[in-house]
């Protein structure tokens, strides 16, 4: 009797000690995010970019654009399944680079999307699941330690696995998310969720009004 | 050889002359906009502004708007649906009326091209018109709707449209760099 009791109150204390753990461990990873890297070095970066249609994809090209390319390299680029052009304007940016700047060649991959617009939602909960999973697999591949993201819906399960793997340990990636152009007044839902959730490092917006309505945020002037 | 000369220097200040409005609906449709430029009311202001040509983009859309060759002093019709060369399009226009897609309100803005932005009521996340409003109290262009297309055609001052200065990635960039601990250029 006295033994089960405790064997009990070992396994009950092995439980707390467990998600104290865990628990400082959450804390911990989000006092760290957002502060910058102590790290003073010129050691590159593997860098993953999330791309989306129309307009997303235009401004991150003008980033990569101004970016010194050998910093953050290697280079994964990601976009939804559906969408080709997003990728190709990529390839377009990769092919015309100074051959030091490409000496690891980038990859491209593409993603599930969890939902396609006019899909209905009993079948959604399925191809999420499916599309969550392909998440993971491709980003326990990258273990990027920059994440580069401005919007389009594929880049918050993404940033969430990147979090997730920073809490596991498994990898600390640096998010960055720029806010579209587009958004002058609202953060968008992707930028909603990862301001609110605290997730990215670094929250920039190109409008004066939006950085004065979400405070933690950052006023970078428009890009395009 | 003469007339030959002669024919040539019309044909010159013909297409000098030729003052196209280029009309475009994006990637998708958006037929209450083509449906607004191709009434009468509209056609005639911009005759009356000095147009003569008139191409719309009409994408996936199922109003098809009436060719017209514009012989006769009339405005000049004609649409496609998709190009692959709507650059070019945007470069030979001398007014563009476009959709509120980023996009293309920021591909004429650079090419300095004087620009009505016509909002979309249809889409069901409309942040859309907050970009073109925001951008036209900055006065770089004048936004509308399908019903108020006309008024602005008639009362706009393509004068006092002020010059989109090009976007500045590298303020973004700095701070990435500085975040990750790279060494300033």
């Amino acid at each position: 009797m006295e033994e089960a009791y405790d064997c009990c109150f070992s396994i009950a204390t092995m439980i707390t000690i467990f998600l104290l753990v865990v628990v400082i461990r959450v804390v911990y990873v989000f006092y760290r995010t957002g502060k910058p890297l102590s790290s003073k070095s010129s050691k590159p970066r593997s860098t993953l970019i999330v791309l989306g249609s129309g307009g997303h994809t235009a401004e991150m090209i003008n980033v990569l654009s101004v970016m010194q390319k050998a910093r953050f390299t290697p280079r994964f680029y990601i976009a939804a399944a559906t969408d080709n052009m997003s990728l190709q304007k990529a390839r377009v940016l990769e092919d015309s680079l100074a051959d030091e700047d490409k000496k690891v060649p980038a990859e491209f991959m593409q993603i599930y999307r969890s939902r396609e617009v006019g899909q209905s939602y009993i079948t959604s909960i399925g191809t999420t699941l499916i599309a969550i999973a392909h998440a993971l697999w491709l980003m326990l591949r990258i273990r990027p330690e920059v994440i580069l993201c401005n919007g389009p819906g594929t880049c918050v399960p993404l940033c969430v696995i990147a979090f997730l793997f920073k809490v596991v340990g498994i990898r600390w990636s640096t998010i960055f998310y720029i806010e579209s152009i587009a958004r002058v007044k609202k953060l968008s839902l992707s930028g909603l969720l990862l301001y609110k959730l605290r997730i990215a490092d670094q929250f920039f917006v190109q409008w004066p009004q939006l950085q004065r309505k979400y405070t933690r945020s950052q006023y970078v002037g428009c890009l395009m | 050889m003469g007339w030959q000369c002669g024919l040539k220097l019309q044909m010159g200040e013909i297409e000098q002359k030729r003052k196209t409005v280029f009309v475009t609906v994006g990637t998708t449709l958006f037929d209450a906009l083509v449906k607004a430029v191709d009434t009468e009311q509209v056609k005639h202001e911009l005759q009356r502004r000095g147009y003569t040509h008139l191409l719309i983009q009409i994408g996936r859309g199922s109003y098809i708007p009436d060719k017209c060759e514009g012989e006769g002093g009339s405005l000049g019709v004609d649409y496609f649906t998709f190009s692959s060369s709507i650059a070019e399009h945007l470069r030979s226009a001398s007014l563009v009326i476009s959709h509120a897609g980023s996009g293309s309100i920021f591909e004429t803005l650079r090419l300095g091209k004087p620009l009505i932005v016509v909002v979309n009521e249809d889409l069901m996340d409309n942040h859309q018109s907050e970009l073109a409003e925001e951008l036209a109290e900055r006065k770089h262009l004048y936004c509308a709707h399908p019903q108020t297309l006309l008024e602005t055609i008639a009362d706009m001052n393509l004068e006092s449209l002020l010059p989109y200065p090009a976007g500045d990635a590298k303020p973004v960039i700095n701070l990435i760099n500085r975040f990750l601990g790279f060494p300033d250029d």
